[in-house]
C-alpha cells in the first residue's frame, strides 16, 4: 500500500521514481525503466534469468523488492559492455555459449562476477559458480567454454 | 572476394548480436501504448462444477477493466476452441473444470499487479466432482466420464503392422522378452514461458497476434478459421512470432490464454498483453509423453524378429497433441529403430482423464522419444536373455549400411545409414572393453557401476506432404530470397527459431549455394505479413524443408544469373561455368562475372525478354523424411547408500548428414543431451489420486543445472541423406531421444547381477534405493 | 505471480523496529527476502507491513569474541563462504552454507533468515543444534540469549515473541581436537534436503568427548539426535560406534511420505549420512588435534 520514492544507480545513472513497496526490482527494471535485457523465468526464485549485479555481486532481481533496492547501483546486461563488448559477451558469442539467449544475460552477469572473483576458474567451479543459472538450451558445455574464454580475454586486456 | 563460408564452417552466430547485449525482443519486451494486462484465475479442483463465479470480487479490485468468464465467450462461440487433432479443447468452462489448474476466468486490468490482485480475489464456488487420474482405470466400465460430449474416455485406437503376422512370429521366436513400461508426463519448461500480445483496430477490423509461437502461419489460418463468424478474415490477421527463448515442442499449440487475450483486446479496444508465470505453465501447458507401453521383442537363432508395442496414452481432458493429421500417434511407429526385423505390430489406445491436454513433443518428432524408449529397452533385455552383449547384439542386427533405402516392417523407407560405424566409433571413444573390464573388478568390491547403449534412429522433416498435413495444412516449408542490387540479399522463410540460429545455418545454405557470404544475407522468419506461408520449427524439420528450400530458391536464382552472365560476357548460357559466387566461360576463367555484378545488372542492365530482378521462392515438399541415427554410450554409478545415479561419462556419436554449421551441431545436441537425461534422472508431473499436481514449479520440477548435467564428449560420423538438396537431416532433438534409454539401459546393467530387468523414469534416488533395498543390495553408510 | 500490497518500513535502528512489528501484530520482518517474497508471490504470506533490517547497522559480520564464532543475523550466506575464519575452523559451518539453495540466492540469503524461518528444510537450523549455538534476540523487553534447543517450536515457528528481532548467532569457539560435518542430500542443486544431517565433533586423546548430531527435513524442526550423540560420546569414533549413531539416527528422524520418497528410504539416507558425516567429522577432528 505504501509508495516511495527511490533512486537506484543503473549503469552508471542514476534513476528517481515513485514505487509501490511491492513493486520487484525486475519489473522496476524491465518496466519502470525499460531495460529489457533482464528477464524473468520463473517464480519460484530458481531459473536466474533475472540476475542483475546488485552492488556488484549477483542477485535475481525477481526477488527483491525495488524500495529495498533504494541507493543501490545496479547492472544489467544493457551495462556490461559500456559501448563495446565485455570479455564475457565476447566469450559467449565465440563459444556458442548461447541458443535461444533468454538465459543468457542472467547467466553473463553471474559469470562477470564469477570471473571478477576467481579469475582462472576450473571446470568444476565454474560449473558450481552458474549452477543458480538455469539454460534449457546449450546443455552447459560450451558457457562452461565461454567462461573460460572470457577468462582467457580478461586476462590478455588485462596482460595488454 | 571474400570467403563465403557455406556448409561446413563454423560461423559465429548473426543473432548473437543482439541477444549478448540484451536487445532481443522477446514477447514480454513489447509494449504498446494503452496497452492492458490479463492474468487468469485457475481452478484449484482436478474435476468440478462452477457453481457461482462472483465477477464483482475480481470488478471491485482497483485497475481491473474486464472480468471475462466462460459464459462471456460462449456468446461469441469462443468457448471451445478445435485442437490440432480434431478434438476440441475450453477456452474456458462455462459450467465444469476438467484439471486442476484450468483456466476458469481472465481478468483484465490496467497492470500486471492489478490483474494479478483481480486473480486472486475472485471468487468462485464449485461442487467438486469424482475424478479419473489413472488411464487405466478411465477405461474402466463404469468409471468417471471426463468428457460430457463423448461416449467414453476411449479416444482413439490407432494400429500399424501386421498383428497376426507378428504374433505369429513370435510364437515362432526362440527368446521373447517383455516388459511394460511408463513414459510419464514431463514438461519442455523452456526459460521463456509462453505469452501474447494482441491488438485488435477496431477501425480497420485489423487483429495484430504478437505470440510466442513455432508456427505463426499454421496459427494466422487457425485464428482465422475459428473467429470467421466473428467476420475476422485471415489478410486482416498478421501474427508476428518475436525471439523466442526456447520452444521444444511446447510453442506449437494454441493456449486458451492467447485466445483470451486477442478476446479481451476485441472487448476492449486495446492491446491486452497476457504473460505466462512460471507455475502456470508447467501445470496447464501441453504436456510430453504420458505413454503407458506394453512391449515385446523376439529372437530366432540370436536374430531380432518381431516387435510388439501395445499401448495406453493419456491425454489428459483433451487430445491436444500436436501430431499430423493422419497420425494420432504421431511417428510412433518408427519403433522397429536400427533394426532388420521383419515383423511388428505398435498399437495406441488414447485416454481422457482428469489431467491438462496434451501430447506434444519434449524436443521430439512426434512421439519418436517414446518409440525408441521402447525398442532400445527391449533390444538390451534380449541381447542380454540370449546371453550376448548388448553391444555385439546390436552390431549383429542391425540395418546393414547395404540395405539402404531400407523398407522397415512399419512401412517407413530410411533414407542412409551406417549404424554400426557409429556404435563402433561411440565404443571406441569411450573404450568400451576397459569399462567392462573396470565394471567386473567393480562388482567383486560390490560397487555399482553400469554401462548402457542407444543406438536409435530418429525421423524427422516432415512433409512430403502426400501423408503428411496439420488440420488439413499440407507439411512443405518455405524459402523466398531476393539479391539486391549491390548484391546483398533478404531471406525469408516460414519456420520460426527458437535458439536453432537459423539466421546464420540459413545464410550458411545460401551462402554455400549462391557465394554470397553470410553476414550479406539479412534471414528473417515469423512474420506472416512478410515470410512466405510455412508449416514452422518443430520435429526438426527446418534443415530438411525450409533449408532445402533455401537451397532450391537459390538455385533458381543461379539460373536466372546464368542468363544475366550470358548477357554479360556475351557468351552462349551452355558454355558457362558455375564455380561458387561467379559463372565464367568455360575454358577462359578469366572472363568470369561474379554473383555481385549479376546482381547489380539484374535491376540495370538485364537482358531483353527477361524480367529485372533477381529473386526466387521455393515451397519445398520434401520427397521423404529424413533418418538422422547415432549411437550413446552412458557410464554411470550408482551409490548404494543413498540411490543416486551419477553419469561418469557419456558419449554421443551422431550422424545428421552435411553438418551445416558444426558448432551449431554440437550446441544443439549438447541441449538435446542435457533435455535427455533430465526425465531419465530428474524430471516428472505427476499427480495423487485426486488430481493435484507434483512438480507444478520449478522448486519441484527438477530441469537440470551445470551440476547435474555431465560434460559431454561428441563424436560424429556423416551419411548425407541422398534425397536433401544439401544431403543434410535434422539434428535439434536427436539426442533428446537417443539419451534416455542409454542412461536407463546403464542403470539397469549396473543392477543386472542383483535380478533387477528394468527401471522406469525418472530414476530417482528413492526409486533406485527402494530397488536395491528390495534386493538386498542397499548399504548404511 | 506477483506479491500482495503492504506498507514497506526500514528503520535504522532495532528499537524502532521492534516498535514496528509490535505496532503492527500482521508485520513481519524482512531480512534477505529469499524465503519471504517466494512465499508472497504464491501469496502464502500476506503481511500486512514489512519491517526491512538493511538500514539497522551491527547486524552483520562475522567474528570471533569471547569464546563463541559471533556472526550477525543479516550475515549473507555468501560471507560466509568467503570468510576464511569460516572456511578454516568451522568445517560444518562451511559445509552448510556450501549447500544452502544456489551460489546467487547465497548473495542475499542471510543466516539469520534461515534460522529464523523455521523451515523444517532450511539448512542451519541443523548445523546449529549440533553447535549448540545460541542465539541473541532484542525485543521490547531487552536482549535474551536463546539455546538453539529452545528456539525452534514448529514449523516455520520459533520462540521468538512479538516485537523480538534475532540479532546474532554465537556458535561455541572451535578448539583443538573439534571437527564437524554436514552432508546433505539433495535431488539437485538448489533443492531442499531429501535429508540432511549435522554433526560436530570434540575428540579428547583420541576419545569422543562431546558430539552434536541433528537433522534436517525429516520431522517438523530440525531434529536434534540425542541418542546418536550418546553412541559416540565416550567411543573411539571406530566403525561400530559410527553404525550405532547412524542407527540411532535414522530412528530418531521422523519424516512422512513425499515427492521426496518414502519415510522409510528418508530414514535410510539419515542412516546413510549420519555415518558418512560422522566419519568426515572426525577425521578434521583429528586433524584439529
Ligand atoms: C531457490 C531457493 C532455494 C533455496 N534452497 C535452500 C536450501 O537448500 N536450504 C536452505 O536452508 N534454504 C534454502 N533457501 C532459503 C534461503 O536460504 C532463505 O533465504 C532463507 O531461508 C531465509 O533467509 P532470508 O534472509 O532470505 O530471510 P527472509 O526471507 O527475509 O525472511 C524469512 C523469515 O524469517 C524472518 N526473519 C528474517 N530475519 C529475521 C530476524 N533477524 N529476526 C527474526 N525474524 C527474522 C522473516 O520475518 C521471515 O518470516 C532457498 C531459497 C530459494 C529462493
Ligand atoms: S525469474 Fe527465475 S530466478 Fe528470477
Ligand atoms: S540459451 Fe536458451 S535457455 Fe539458455
Amino acid at each position: 500500500m505504501s509508495s516511495h520514492q527511490i533512486s537506484v544507480t543503473i549503469n552508471g545513472e542514476e534513476h528517481t521514481r515513485e514505487v509501490e513497496a511491492r513493486l520487484l526490482l525486475v519489473h522496476f527494471i524491465r518496466e519502470e525503466l525499460d531495460l529489457t535485457g533482464t528477464h524473468i523465468g520463473c517464480d519460484t526464485t530458481s531459473c536466474g534469468a533475472c540476475t542483475v549485479l546488485l552492488n556488484g555481486v549477483p542477485a535475481k532481481s525477481c526477488t527483491v523488492f525495488a524500495v529495498a533496492a533504494d541507493g543501490a547501483e545496479v547492472t544489467t546486461v544493457e551495462g556490461l559492455g559500456n559501448g563495446g563488448l565485455h570479455p564475457v559477451q565476447q566469450g559467449f558469442t565465440e563459444k556458442h555459449g548461447l541458443q535461444c539467449g533468454f538465459c543468457t544475460p542472467g547467466m553473463m552477469m553471474t559469470s562477470k562476477a564469477l570471473l571478477e572473483e576467481n579469475p582462472d576458474p576450473s571446470e568444476e567451479e565454474i560449473r558450481w559458480g552458474i549452477s543458480g543459472n538455469l539454460c534449457r538450451c546449450t546443455g552447459y558445455v560450451n558457457i562452461v567454454r565461454a567462461v573460460q574464454r572470457a577468462s582467457e580475454l580478461m586476462k590478455e586486456n588485462s596482460d595488454g | 572476394m571474400a570467403e563465403c563460408r557455406g556448409l561446413g564452417h563454423s560461423v559465429q552466430r548473426k543473432e548473437d548480436a543482439r541477444f549478448i547485449r540484451g536487445q532481443g525482443r522477446y514477447i514480454d519486451d513489447i509494449k504498446l501504448p494503452g496497452m492492458l494486462y490479463l492474468d487468469i484465475a485457475r481452478s484449484p479442483y482436478a474435476h468440478a462444477k462452477i457453481t457461482k463465479i462472483h465477477e464483482d470480487t475480481a470488478m471491485a479490485v482497483d485497475g481491473v477493466a474486464a472480468v471475462i468468464t466462460g459464459k462471456t465467450l460462449e456468446g461469441f462461440k469462443l468457448a471451445w476452441m478445435p485442437t490440432l487433432m480434431s478434438d476440441q479443447q475450453m477456452v474456458l468452462p462455462v459450467d465444469t473444470v476438467k484439471y486442476q489448474a484450468q483456466e476458469v476466468a481472465a481478468i483484465v486490468a490496467t497492470s500486471r499487479y492489478a490483474a494479478a490482485d483481480g486473480a486472486a480475489a475472485l471468487e468462485v464456488d464449485y461442487d467438486p466432482l469424482p475424478v479419473v487420474v489413472d488411464p487405466h482405470e478411465a477405461l474402466k466400465p463404469g468409471a468417471t466420464k471426463v468428457r460430457d460430449d463423448k461416449e467414453s474416455n476411449h479416444i482413439f485406437h490407432w494400429e500399424h503392422g501386421d498383428a497376426d503376422g507378428t504374433e505369429a512370429a513370435l510364437a515362432g521366436c526362440d527368446t521373447v522378452v517383455e516388459q511394460k513400461m511408463h513414459l510419464p508426463r514431463i514438461h519442455v519448461a523452456s526459460i521463456e514461458t509462453c505469452g501474447c500480445v494482441a491488438s485488435w483496430n477496431p477501425v480497420e477490423g485489423h487483429l495484430t497476434l504478437y505470440l510466442t509461437t513455432q508456427a505463426p502461419h499454421a496459427i494466422r489460418t487457425v485464428v482465422a478459421l475459428v473467429t470467421a463468424h466473428l467476420g475476422l478474415a485471415e489478410h486482416k490477421i498478421r501474427v508476428i512470432s518475436p525471439d523466442i527463448g526456447g520452444g521444444f515442442g511446447g510453442k506449437v499449440p494454441v493456449y486458451p490464454g492467447y485466445v483470451l487475450a486477442t478476446a479481451a483486446s476485441v472487448v476492449t479496444g486495446k492491446p491486452v498483453k497476457w504473460i505466462e508465470d512460471r507455475s502456470e505453465n508447467l501445470q496447464a501447458d501441453s504436456f510430453a509423453r504420458d505413454y503407458h507401453i506394453t512391449a515385446r521383442l523376439g529372437s530366432k537363432d540370436g536374430k531380432v524378429t518381431a516387435l510388439k508395442l501395445d499401448t495406453v496414452a493419456d491425454h489428459g481432458y483433451s487430445d491436444a497433441a500436436a501430431n499430423p493429421s493422419k497420425f494420432p500417434a504421431g511417428l510412433y511407429h518408427i519403433a522397429t529403430g536400427s533394426y532388420d526385423l521383419e515383423n511388428a505390430h505398435v498399437s495406441v489406445d488414447g485416454v481422457y482423464t482428469n489431467k491438462p491436454p496434451g501430447g506434444i513433443a519434449y524436443r521430439c518428432s512426434f512421439r519418436v522419444t517414446e518409440a525408441v524408449h521402447a525398442i532400445e529397452r527391449m533390444v538390451d533385455l534380449l541381447a542380454r536373455e540370449n546371453g550376448e552383449d548388448p553391444a555385439d547384439f546390436r552390431l549383429r542386427n542391425f540395418i546393414k549400411p547395404e540395405q539402404f533405402p531400407y523398407q522397415s516392417a512399419l512401412g517407413w523407407e530410411y533414407d542412409s545409414g551406417d549404424y554400426g560405424a557409429a556404435l563402433e566409433k561411440a565404443m571406441d571413444m569411450i573404450g568400451y572393453q576397459d569399462l567392462r573390464a573396470e565394471q567386473a573388478e567393480k562388482r567383486a568390491r560390490g560397487e555399482l557401476m553400469g554401462i548402457g547403449i542407444s543406438s536409435f534412429t530418429e525421423i524427422v522433416g516432415a512433409g512430403p506432404s502426400k501423408t503428411f498435413d496439420i488440420l488439413g495444412i499440407k507439411m512443405f516449408d518455405s524459402a523466398e530470397i531476393r539479391i539486391h542490387p549491390t548484391g546483398k540479399a533478404i531471406a525469408r522463410f516460414g519456420t520460426k527459431s527458437q535458439g536453432q540460429g537459423h539466421e546464420t545455418t540459413y545464410a550458411q545454405i545460401i551462402a554455400e549455394e549462391l557465394g554470397i557470404p553470410p553476414e550479406d544475407i539479412q534471414v528473417e522468419e515469423g512474420d506472416t505479413d512478410t515470410a512466405p506461408y510455412g508449416l514452422g520449427t518443430y520435429a526438426s524439420r527446418s534443415t530438411p524443408t525450409a533449408g532445402a528450400a533455401a537451397s532450391i530458391a537459390s538455385r533458381k536464382i543461379r539460373e536466372k544469373g546464368r542468363k544475366i552472365a550470358a548477357h554479360l560476357l556475351e557468351a552462349d548460357e551452355a558454355d558457362l561455368v558455375w564455380e561458387q559466387g561467379k559463372f565464367y566461360v568455360k575454358g577462359s576463367p578469366d572472363r568470369a562475372k561474379t554473383i555481385q555484378d549479376i546482381a547489380f545488372a539484374a535491376y540495370t542492365n538485364h537482358p531483353q525478354g527477361l524480367e529485372a530482378g533477381l529473386e526466387a521462392i521455393s515451397y519445398y515438399d520434401p520427397p521423404n523424411l529424413t533418418f538422422p541415427f547415432g549411437s550413446y554410450i552412458c557410464c554411470v554409478d550408482i551409490d548404494r547408500g543413498t540411490g543416486q545415479v551419477k553419469i561418469r561419462r557419456f558419449v554421443a556419436v551422431d550422424d545428421c548428414g552435411v553438418r551445416i554449421n558444426p558448432m551449431i551441431v554440437d550446441g544443439q545436441i549438447h541441449g538435446g543431451l542435457t533435455m535427455g537425461i533430465a526425465p531419465a534422472l530428474l524430471e516428472e508431473i505427476s499427480y495423487d489420486a485426486d488430481g493435484n499436481i507434483t512438480g507444478g514449479n520449478l522448486m519441484e520440477y527438477l530441469v537440470p543445472t551445470a551440476m547435474e548435467t555431465p560434460h559431454w564428449e561428441l563424436g560424429e560420423t556423416v551419411t548425407p541423406s541422398p534425397h536433401h538438396p544439401i544431403g543434410a537431416k535434422g539434428v535439434g532433438e536427436s539426442a533428446t531421444v537417443g539419451a534416455p534409454p542409454a542412461v536407463v539401459n546403464a542403470v539397469v546393467d549396473a543392477l543386472w547381477h542383483l535380478g533387477v530387468r528394468h527401471m522406469e523414469i525418472p530414476m530417482t534416488p528413492a526409486r533406485v534405493w527402494d530397488v536395491l533395498n528390495e534386493h538386498g543390495a542397499a548399504a548404511t553408510r | 505471480m506477483i506479491p500482495p500490497s503492504f506498507d514497506y518500513h526500514a528503520p535504522d535502528n532495532l528499537e524502532e523496529a521492534s516498535r514496528l512489528l509490535l505496532a503492527n501484530p500482521e508485520a513481519k520482518l524482512l531480512a534477505g527476502g529469499h524465503s519471504l517474497i517466494p512465499m508472497m508471490r504464491f501469496r502464502l504470506a500476506e503481511p500486512a507491513a514489512l519491517v526491512d533490517l538493511r538500514k539497522i547497522p551491527g547486524l552483520s559480520g562475522i567474528r570471533e569474541e569471547g569464546g563463541s564464532l559471533c556472526i550477525g543475523a543479516m550475515t549473507r550466506e555468501s560471507e560466509l563462504e568467503k570468510s576464511d575464519l569460516v572456511q578454516s575452523r568451522y568445517p560444518l559451518l562451511a559445509d552448510t552454507t556450501r549447500v544452502i539453495a544456489d551460489p546467487v540466492v547465497r548473495n542475499l540469503a542471510t543466516v539469520g533468515g534461515n534460522v529464523a524461518h523455521a523451515d523444517p528444510g532450511n539448512d542451519h537450523p541443523a548445523a546449529m543444534l549440533a553447535y549448540r549455538a545460541s542465539f541473541v534476540a532484542c525485543g521490547p523487553s531487552g536482549e535474551r540469549t536463546i539455546a538453539a534447543s529452545d528456539f525452534f517450536t514448529g514449523p516455520f515457528s520459533t520462540c521468538l515473541e512479538a516485537g523480538e528481532i534475532l540479532t546474532e548467532i554465537r556458535i561455541p569457539a572451535s578448539g583443538a581436537g573439534s571437527g564437524g560435518a554436514y552432508q546433505k542430500f539433495e535431488r539437485k542443486v538448489g533443492d531442499y534436503a531429501v535429508a540432511a544431517v549435522a554433526v560436530q565433533l570434540q575428540l579428547d586423546g583420541g576419545q569422543v568427548a562431546g558430539a552434536g548430531v541433528a537433522l534436517t527435513n525429516v520431522g517438523l524442526t530440525a531434529i536434534q539426535a540425542g541418542a546418536a550423540e550418546a553412541a559416540l560420546v565416550g567411543s573411539d569414533g571406530g566403525d561400530a560406534a559410527l553404525d550405532a549413531a547412524a542407527e540411532a539416527a535414522a530412528a530418531a528422524a521422523d519424516p512422512g511420505d513425499d515427492h521426496r520418497g518414502s519415510a522409510d528410504y528418508k530414514r535410510a539416507v539419515v542412516r546413510v549420512l549420519t555415518h558418512r558425516a560422522a566419519a568426515s567429522a572426525l577425521a578434521r577432528a583429528r586433524e584439529a588435534s
